[in-house]
C-alpha cells in the first residue's frame, strides 16, 4: 500500500503548491502528511492536499504554507484517505483551528465518526423546503426580511459597519418557532478575521450563555490562506453532523466571505489559473455554491441548518463579484446602508436592498400574524415611494411637493427612526412589530395603501395611531 | 491495449496516447465507472470531462469506451420524474443512497418494473416510416405517450407486432424487417442529446404561449414554438417569473431545467407543482412536468449536459404532437460551465474569460426551438424561455448581449421596479418583442380586435409618462398642465392597476386573456373620458375626486376572473359618471 511510502525531497515550491515525482498509487483529493527537518534538526509536521496529477506527477497545495520547505528536506506520506474531521457532540463548546484540529488545549475529540470536509451534494427530492421562522427580535428582519430555518441569509456590509453587532444580536435573541424548536446550536466559523473579531463574538457567545452550545473554527487574518479555504468546509461539516444525524437547528455564522475568496484567488493564481472577473477564479459561483449549498432541511431529520454568512463588499459595491455571486446562491440578502449608519441608526440595514427569498412561505396565516405579508408589501412600497419623494426634494425643494409626497417624507423618518432603529439590547415580538408597523401606516394618508384590500385597512388603519410619533 | 486515467485535474481527466475514442463519446471513467464524455482528441491526449465527483480516482484507473456519443433514454415515465443532468432518476438515487448524492450509482433513467398498459397501433405486413406511431400508452392522466419509429428508420415492413397488454418499458412491442436485417423496437429509445431531433418541416409562428401574465400576453408576448430571455440581477424576479410561467402558460408539457441554481427551489417546484391543480385540466401540475435539477453544488460538467438533456426530451414530445414550453434556469450558470470546463483545458478565452464558441454554442441551442410539423404529419412546438444572470446586473456583459442576437424576445427586468416590489419587474420600456406582427391575426379573430389598439394606446401612455418623468424629476409634478398630469394618472394606473400582478393571489396569479382586454379597456376609457372632461374645463381635482383611478387600482382583485359583466358595468358607468361632471 502507498501508506507505507516515504517521498523523500520535492521536484518544485511555488507559493503554497508542492510538486512530486515518481508518486504511485495516490488518488486525486488525497490528504499527504509532509515532515520537514530543519538546519537544527527539528521536525514539524505539515498537512497537504492532492489538487491535480498527470502521470507519476503530482500537485500538492500545503495547508500550513511552504515557508521552510526546500527541494531536500522534506519527507511525504500519502495516507489515502480525504480530508476528514472528527466529528461528535463532543464539539459543542470546543474551540478550533481552521482546519478542525483543536486549538483550546484541552485535549483531542474523541470522535463518534469521520466526516470528510467536502460534503457531498444534497438530493433536491431529500430536501424539505424550509418553512418555519426563526424569530430574530430585530423589526425590520422579523418583518420585512423573515430568516427562515434552513434558509442561507447573508448579511452584505462595509467595513466599518455593524454588522458583527448585528449578527450576535440574532444569536442572543434567536428562538425557533414550531415544532422541535429545542435542541439549538452554533457553529462559527471565521476565515481570515481579526483576533480581536473573533474575540468579540466569543465573549459575546459567553455572556448570552450560549458558549456551551457553540463550536468555533478560527482561522485568523495571519493564518496561511489555504486553511482559510477549508474553515468554511469543516465548520459546515460539523454543523451537517450536528443538525441531520443529532437533530439539532444550527445557525451557522460564516466571517467573512470576502477574505475567503480572496484566498482562494490567490491560491488560484499560483496554480495558474485562467482568471475570470477581477482576477477571481472562473469557478468562484461554483466554489461559493459548494459552501452556501449545505443549509437546508433534508427528510429524515428534525435538525436544519441556517447560514448567515457576513461578507464586506469591497468598497461598498454590491455589483463587485463576492456579493454579487453569493446573491445569485443565497436565498435574499441583509443589507446594509453606510448612508443610514451614519445617523446613528443601528441596524442600519437598507430595506429595500434587502430581501428574503423564502419568507413568503413562512410569514403570515399559521406561520407570524395573519396580515404580515400584507403589511411586509406595503411598508416596501411606501419607502420606495418615499426614496423617489426624497429624491425630488433635493431638487425642487420640500416645500413644493404634492401633500402626498409630503405624508411620504413624513413616514420614511418616522419607519427609519421607529422601525428600522432598535436598540442592540431590545427584543421586539413579531406583534409588537406589526402594530408598530401599522402605528407608522396611518401617516399615510388612507387612499395610499395601495397594496393591500379595504377590508383589511378599515379593520387596523387610525389616523389617531400615528399621533404618538408626533407627540 | 487497455487505455487508463493519466492526469486528473478537477472534472477533467486524461488518457495518454491512446486512438480508441471517437469525439463526443460516452466512456466510464474508472473503477467506480463515473459517467464522462470525450470532450477533445489528438495523438498525444483523450481528454474526457467527467459528469460526476472525481475525488478519490487514481491515475491508472480503466477508462472504457461505450461506443455511443452521450444519449438520453426516451420513452414512457419521463414526465412527473425529477433527473439529473445526465438523466438519473434523482427519486430512485435517493431511495438507494439516502438524501446526498452520490457517485457512480449506474440507474436507469425509466422505471424497467413500470407496466404500461400498450395499445398496438400496427398490424403484420404494415408498412413504419421515420417518426410514425407504432404503439401508445397512457403515461399520466394527461399525457398519452406516442412511441414512434426511430427518424433513421426507412420504409419498412412490420414483421412482428405484439397484442394489445401490459408491457414493460424494455419489452419488444413491434419488429420490422429492413435490407440491413431485423429491427426491435421496445417502449423506449435512445437519442444524442447534442444532436437535435429532425422534422418534416419548420411552420411559422403564428399563435402566442398564453401565460395569463399581463405584461407578458400584452406587451411582449411570445409565440409558441418561439425563443424569449428573462434577463435580470438577483432578486429580480428571474425565478419567480419562471415559475408563474410554468403554472399558468398553455403548453401541454413543461421541461423545467433548473442548470446551477438552488437546490431549495427545486424542492419548491416538487412541493408546489404536486399541491396546483391546473384549472384547465384539473390534474396536478405534475403530470405535465418534467424536471431536471443540476443544483448549483453539483458537478459542473452534468451542468453543461443538463441543457442538452432537457431539450431532447422536449423534442421527444414535441415529435408526437404536443407544444413544450422549456424553462431554462439559468443559462449564464450554463454558459459559467462552458468558461469552468474551458479554462481546465487551458483554451484561449474570449471576453471575460468565456471560451470564444460561446456564441455558437447558444445558437445552437436557442435553434432547437420552433413550430414544425413532425415526421409523422403532427403539429407540434417548443417554445424555449431561458433566464439570464448577468453578474453585476450589467447587460453588456457576454452572454446577455449573445443571447440577445439568438432570441426574438427580451423580458429585461428592472432592479429598480424590484426594489420599490413591483412584481413582475419587467421593464416595459426596455422589454421587447419582436413576434407582434406574426401573432397579430392571432389577437384580432381569437380576442378581440379592440386588443391591438387598446395595447398600443397603453404602450403609449406608458412612454409618454416616461418622458414626463424626466421633467417631473426637474420641476416636480405640480407645474405640470391638467392633462400631462391626468397622463401621469393614468399612466401610474396602468403600471399599478395593470402591470403589476400578485402571483400569491388566488385571482391574479393567473388572468385569462378576456379579463386582460376588459382590464384595459377600463383604464383606457377612464383616460378618454377624464380627457374630454378636461377640455370641458372640468379640473383634474374633480376628476381625481371620483374615486374610479382608486377602484380601477384594485379591480384585479375585486373582479372575479369567472366573471367579467363586473368589469363591463365598470367601464359602462365610467363613461356615465366622468361623462356627465360639468365644471
Amino acid at each position: 500500500m502507498t501508506a507505507d511510502i516515504q517521498y523523500t525531497g520535492l521536484s518544485g515550491i511555488n507559493g503554497p503548491l508542492i510538486a512530486l515525482d515518481g508518486v504511485k498509487g495516490a488518488a486525486f483529493d488525497e490528504i499527504a502528511e509532509i515532515e520537514i527537518e530543519d538546519a537544527n534538526g527539528n521536525r514539524q509536521k505539515r498537512t497537504g492536499r492532492i489538487v491535480e496529477m498527470s502521470g507519476e506527477r503530482v500537485i500538492l497545495q500545503v495547508f500550513e504554507g511552504t515557508s521552510g520547505l526546500s527541494l531536500t528536506n522534506t519527507r511525504t506520506l500519502f495516507t489515502g484517505k480525504s480530508l476528514q474531521i472528527p466529528l461528535g457532540t463532543e464539539l459543542l463548546g470546543r474551540v478550533m483551528n481552521g482546519s478542525g484540529k483543536p486549538a483550546d488545549g484541552l485535549g483531542d475529540i474523541f470522535p463518534e465518526k469521520y466526516g470528510d470536509i467536502n460534503g457531498r451534494a444534497m438530493n433536491p427530492v431529500a430536501r424539505k423546503y424550509p418553512r418555519n421562522y426563526i424569530h430574530t427580535g430585530i423589526s425590520s428582519i422579523d418583518c420585512l426580511m423573515t430568516l427562515i430555518r434552513g434558509q442561507k441569509l447573508p448579511i452584505f456590509s462595509g467595513s466599518g459597519l455593524s454588522h458583527n453587532k448585528l449578527a450576535a444580536q440574532i444569536v442572543k435573541q434567536a428562538q425557533l418557532t414550531g415544532e422541535g424548536g429545542g435542541d439549538f446550536g452554533i457553529v462559527f466559523a471565521a476565515m481570515g478575521v481579526q483576533n480581536d473579531v473573533a474575540e468579540y463574538f466569543r465573549r459575546s457567545f459567553e455572556e448570552t450563555g450560549a458558549a456551551g452550545r457553540v463550536v468555533m473554527f478560527l482561522n485568523l487574518s495571519s493564518d496561511p490562506i489555504i486553511e482559510r479555504i477549508l474553515t468554511p468546509r469543516c465548520a459546515l461539516t460539523a454543523a451537517e453532523y450536528l443538525a441531520f444525524e443529532k437533530n439539532m437547528h444550527i445557525l451557522v455564522i460564516m466571517t467573512d466571505v470576502t477574505s475567503y475568496a480572496e484566498a482562494l484567488r490567490e491560491f488560484s493564481s499560483s496554480k495558474g489559473e485562467i482568471p475570470g472577473r477581477k482576477g477571481y477564479p472562473g469557478y468562484l459561483y461554483s466554489d461559493l455554491a459548494s459552501l452556501y449549498e449545505r443549509a437546508g432541511v433534508i427528510e429524515g431529520s428534525t435538525g436544519s441548518v441556517t447560514q448567515i454568512p457576513i461578507l464586506t463588499m469591497p468598497n461598498d459595491d454590491i455589483t463587485h463579484p463576492i456579493p454579487d455571486l453569493s446573491a445569485y446562491i443565497t436565498e435574499g440578502q441583509m443589507v446594509f446602508d453606510r448612508g443610514l449608519d451614519s445617523t446613528g441608526i443601528y441596524p442600519g440595514l437598507s430595506v429595500l436592498m434587502s430581501l428574503s427569498r423564502l419568507m413568503k412561505d413562512g410569514i403570515g396565516k399559521g406561520y407570524t400574524r395573519d396580515d404580515h405579508p400584507d403589511v411586509a408589501n406595503q411598508l416596501f412600497a411606501a419607502y420606495a415611494r418615499t426614496q423617489d419623494a426624497r429624491s425630488l426634494a433635493s431638487v425642487i425643494g420640500e416645500d413644493e411637493l404634492t401633500a402626498a409626497d409630503k405624508a411620504f417624507m413624513k413616514f420614511g423618518v418616522q419607519f427609519e427612526k421607529n422601525f428600522v432603529n432598535q436598540g442592540e439590547n431590545e427584543s421586539r415580538s413579531i406583534e409588537t412589530t406589526i402594530e408598530l408597523a401599522w402605528d407608522l401606516l396611518s401617516i399615510l394618508p388612507k387612499n395610499e395603501l395601495d397594496r393591500m384590500n379595504d377590508a383589511l385597512v378599515n379593520e387596523h388603519y387610525d389616523a389617531k395611531r400615528a399621533e404618538r410619533f408626533f407627540a | 491495449m487497455n487505455d487508463v486515467i493519466f492526469s486528473i485535474n478537477g472534472p477533467v481527466v486524461k488518457v495518454k496516447e491512446s486512438k480508441t475514442f471517437s469525439m463526443l463519446e460516452m466512456v466510464l471513467v474508472g473503477d467506480k465507472k463515473l459517467i464522462g464524455e470525450v470532450i477533445d482528441v489528438d495523438d498525444a491526449y483523450t481528454v474526457i470531462q467527467v459528469y460526476e465527483e472525481t475525488s478519490g480516482m487514481r491515475p491508472g484507473e480503466p477508462v472504457v469506451g461505450t461506443g455511443a456519443p452521450m444519449f438520453a433514454t426516451l420513452g414512457p415515465g419521463i414526465i412527473s420524474n425529477i433527473y439529473d443532468g445526465i438523466e438519473r432518476p434523482l427519486t430512485a438515487m435517493r431511495d438507494i443512497s439516502g438524501a446526498f448524492v452520490t457517485e457512480g450509482s449506474a440507474l436507469p433513467a425509466l422505471d424497467l418494473k413500470r407496466r404500461f398498459d400498450v395499445t398496438v397501433k400496427v398490424t403484420l405486413g404494415d408498412i413504419l416510416a421515420a417518426g410514425q406511431v407504432y404503439a401508445t400508452c397512457p403515461e399520466t392522466p394527461l399525457i398519452t405517450h406516442k412511441c414512434l419509429a426511430p427518424p433513421d428508420l426507412e420504409r419498412a415492413t412490420v414483421s412482428y407486432a405484439a397484442p394489445n397488454g401490459k408491457y414493460c418499458v424494455d419489452d419488444v412491442i413491434v419488429k420490422v424487417k429492413t435490407p440491413a436485417g431485423e429491427r426491435s423496437f421496445t417502449l423506449a429509445q435512445k437519442w444524442a442529446i447534442r444532436k437535435p431531433r429532425p422534422v418534416k418541416s419548420r411552420e411559422p409562428l403564428t399563435r402566442p404561449l398564453v401565460t395569463g401574465q399581463r405584461i407578458i400576453d400584452t406587451m411582449v408576448p411570445v409565440a409558441k414554438g418561439g425563443t424569449a430571455a428573462i434577463p435580470g440581477g438577483f432578486g429580480t424576479g428571474k425565478t419567480m417569473n419562471q415559475h408563474q410561467i410554468a403554472k399558468w402558460c398553455d403548453a401541454d408539457i413543461i421541461v423545467y431545467i433548473g442548470c446551477g441554481e438552488r437546490g431549495n427551489e427545486m424542492t419548491q417546484v416538487l412541493e408546489e407543482f404536486t399541491e396546483l391543480i391546473d384549472p384547465k385540466s384539473g390534474r396536478p401540475l405534475t403530470d405535465r412536468t418534467v424536471l431536471i435539477a443540476n443544483t448549483s453544488n453539483m458537478p459542473v460538467a452534468a451542468r453543461e449536459a443538463s441543457i442538452y438533456t432537457g431539450i431532447t426530451l422536449a423534442e421527444y414530445y414535441r415529435d408526437m404532437g404536443y407544444h413544450i414550453a422549456i424553462m431554462a434556469d439559468s443559462t449564464s450558470r450554463w454558459a459559467e460551465a462552458l468558461r469552468e470546463i474551458s479554462g481546465r483545458l487551458e483554451e484561449m478565452p474570449a471576453e471575460e474569460g468565456f471560451p470564444a464558441y460561446l456564441p455558437s454554442r447558444l445558437a445552437e441551442f436557442y435553434e432547437r426551438a420552433g413550430y414544425v410539423t413532425t415526421l409523422s404529419g403532427e403539429e407540434g412546438s417548443v417554445t424555449i424561455i431561458g433566464a439570464v444572470s448577468p453578474q453585476g446586473s450589467d447587460f453588456s456583459e457576454p452572454v446577455t448581449q449573445n443571447t440577445k442576437r439568438f432570441v426574438r424576445c427580451f423580458w429585461a427586468l428592472d432592479k429598480a421596479l424590484a426594489y420599490a416590489r413591483h412584481y413582475p419587474a419587467i421593464n416595459w420600456i426596455t422589454s421587447y418583442t419582436e413576434y407582434s406582427d406574426q401573432l397579430a391575426d392571432y389577437y384580432n379573430s381569437r380576442v378581440s380586435d379592440e386588443f391591438l389598439p387598446l395595447r398600443q394606446r397603453m404602450v403609449n401612455l406608458l412612454a409618454e409618462e416616461n418622458n414626463l418623468m424626466e421633467i417631473v424629476k426637474l420641476i416636480g409634478a405640480d407645474v405640470l398642465p391638467d392633462d400631462q398630469k391626468l397622463t401621469l394618472e393614468a399612466a401610474k394606473l396602468a403600471r399599478v392597476g395593470f402591470l403589476q400582478q400578485n402571483a400569491f393571489h388566488k385571482d391574479d396569479t393567473y388572468v385569462p386573456i378576456d379579463k386582460q382586454l376588459y382590464m384595459m379597456k377600463a383604464i383606457i376609457t377612464l383616460y378618454d373620458c377624464c380627457l374630454s372632461a378636461l377640455s370641458k374645463g372640468v379640473p383634474l381635482s374633480v376628476l381625481t375626486a371620483s374615486g374610479w383611478f382608486e377602484k380601477l387600482t384594485k379591480m384585479k382583485y375585486d373582479i372575479p376572473n369567472g366573471d367579467l359583466s363586473g368589469l363591463k358595468d365598470y367601464i359602462a358607468n365610467i363613461t356615465k359618471e366622468i361623462g356627465s361632471v360639468r365644471s
